[in-house]
């Protein structure tokens, strides 16, 4: 059987989320046709990039007022819905991806793979499990497979096809919000990269002290062009937001350079960085466990460092 | 308010694992076995809510053999009520549990149910979301607070861009995030009396649903490993070699 793979793409009604270009790089590996499903409101210009990147077939655009924030309570019945045209349904392992994903896996009573960082075939993929700490070959037998992609291990597919896909407007279905309504949100905001483009990722953690020497690696990073990253502690302390959070439970980059500063390395937060090309470490303490996968270590003083560094780096 | 919480035993997340050199998984035969971390806050935020005059009965689950009624005997002492321990050799794959849940929930009909949102094991993140799925409930994942008002629950979940309040109506599924709150520790005095609270145990079979494994394992690899790196004695060092051996700068 040939197969068919339908792509949830992540956006916030005006941009397209990076990692949907990378969930689309990862679906062109699988073979067969590709289609996106678009849901929110006002996507007419996002469904008509999507037409433009390479390998999409068709894009889908379910466009309505109640979608302005969709919950995975009304996005699941759509893909549900549409699920018997398709073999293969594949999210970003975003929050978003994974809030929705297995919604829609349990709805079509399968399994679910998460956070692909390989595709070997159609129904076998790679997965990391214990923190990053052991990688699983997985094969899955069910008739449609469900996956959320691993963005950091992926490239993104190319934006400026030369073959445009058809666009199609579905009829939007009633929402489900007399079971999940949404309320608000509260963004981070921030003029810096995110981090699934940021090339250079500085993080700071508990050595830091205080949320106003967090401003050093806010200041290297700013220097840099760089995304700010923090492990646990220095989120748990109120230096920086949780949403910066690297690690196994937070955002998992593997930027070209990784600058670790102030940051012990526990197994928590090295799933999250580990497959950076090149991670640089400043610590006071030799023995802090970070030093083991630095490909640069440098032992010292945050506080006579830090300045040098933003200093001389170009 | 029923509130029903799944555990899981799981390796202790501080200990190193180690992958079997013939692919066949990871070693787990004399590893230090603890509670999941996100179950211990999925206890921890019921047992408040029993503080707080919401919850009137704190029931907790667990699937898995013999050794899943330490980690029940655990969250009976750091306060809930009762505990049912679904006794099975298999493990399960997410889906799988969440039809047990199903089932169990079906017979307790709790307001609440609480889960953890991953494992530190699998990494799944699925279990709430699927269980969701299955009982056609409103789902809360990820949640750094959690606020009963009458018959619904506000939720405020983590997510990529900062936070997001959704209200959902009772009962419903929440999967819990570290900043929920902070798992107390279970006194001595306390470990004692757990002995004593009601442990249920049901044979899988009984609960008359599909277990079956949907995903074979072929292999389970060690991450390749880093080469050593270096260490540089000064800033300057640094600069160079960032600009001229790894030229990312």
């Amino acid at each position: 059987m040939d197969s068919k793979t339908l792509v949830i793409a992540e956006h916030d009604n005006n941009n397209i989320a990076a990692d949907t270009l990378k969930t689309l790089h990862a679906a062109s590996q699988i073979g067969g046709d590709i289609a996106v499903l678009v849901v929110g409101n006002n996507v007419t210009a996002i469904a008509e990039s999507l037409s433009k990147v390479k390998g999409v077939k068709q894009v889908l655009r379910v466009d309505a007022e109640q979608f302005k924030h969709p919950t995975a309570e009304d996005v699941a019945p759509i893909i549900v819905e549409l699920s018997e045209a398709f073999t293969h349904f594949l999210a970003p392992a975003t929050t978003f991806g994974k809030n929705l994903m297995p919604r829609v896996a349990a709805l079509l009573d399968v399994g679910q793979l998460s956070d692909v960082i390989q595709i070997e075939s159609s129904d076998t993929v790679i997965r990391p499990i214990y923190a990053g700490n052991a990688l699983a070959r997985v094969k899955s037998d069910d008739s449609k497979l469900v996956m959320t992609i691993r963005g950091s291990a992926f490239d993104s597919a190319s934006t400026n096809s030369q073959e445009h896909a058809s666009v199609e407007a579905l009829e939007p279905q009633a929402s489900q919000q007399t079971l999940a309504r949404f309320i608000d949100s509260q963004q981070t905001v921030s003029e810096r990269p995110d981090f699934s483009s940021a090339k250079v990722v500085i993080s700071g953690g508990r050595g830091l002290g205080s949320k106003e020497n967090f401003a050093l690696v806010e200041r290297l990073a700013d220097k840099l062009g760089g995304a700010v990253g923090a492990s646990r502690a220095a989120v748990d302390a109120g230096f920086v937001s949780n949403d910066l959070q690297v690690g196994q439970t937070g955002k998992i980059v593997a930027p070209e350079l990784y600058i670790a500063i102030g940051i012990s390395g526990a197994i928590q937060h090295m799933a999250g960085m580990k497959d950076s090309k090149v991670i640089v470490a400043i610590n006071s303490d030799p023995d802090a466990a970070i030093f083991e996968v630095a490909d640069y270590g440098l032992v010292g003083d945050l506080f006579e460092i830090m300045p040098e560094l933003i200093d001389k780096v170009p | 308010m029923k509130v029903l919480v799944a555990v899981k035993r799981v390796i202790d997340p501080y200990a190193k694992i180690r992958v079997n050199a013939d692919g066949s998984g990871v070693e787990t035969s004399n590893m230090k076995m603890s509670m999941n971390p996100f179950c211990e806050i999925a206890v921890e935020e019921a047992i408040r809510l029993k503080e707080a005059g919401l919850a009137t009965e704190i029931v907790v689950i667990s699937i898995g053999d013999s050794t899943a009624q330490e980690t029940l005997r655990n969250a009976l002492a750091l306060g809930a009520d009762r505990a049912i321990h679904v006794e099975t050799e298999s493990m399960l794959e997410p889906l799988a549990v969440a039809k047990v849940l199903k089932q169990v929930m079906s017979q307790e009909l709790p307001q609440l149910v609480l889960v953890g949102k991953q494992s530190i094991d699998t990494d799944n993140n699925q279990v709430a979301q699927m269980l969701a799925a299955l009982t056609d409930r409103p789902q809360g994942t990820f949640a750094s607070k959690l606020v009963i008002e009458g018959e619904s629950a506000l939720i405020t979940r983590e997510v990529d861009g900062g936070l997001e309040t959704l209200s959902l109506q009772l009962p419903a599924i929440i999967s819990t995030d570290l900043r929920l709150n902070e798992p107390r520790y279970a006194s001595l005095p306390n470990i004692m009396r757990a002995k004593k609270k009601p442990l249920h145990v049901v044979p899988i079979e009984s609960l008359a649903v599909d277990i079956e494994s949907r995903q074979q394992v072929l292999e389970v690899m060690a991450p390749k490993s880093r080469a050593a790196g270096q260490s540089v004695a000064s800033v300057d060092e640094l600069v160079d070699k960032l600009r001229n051996e790894a030229k990312v700068l």
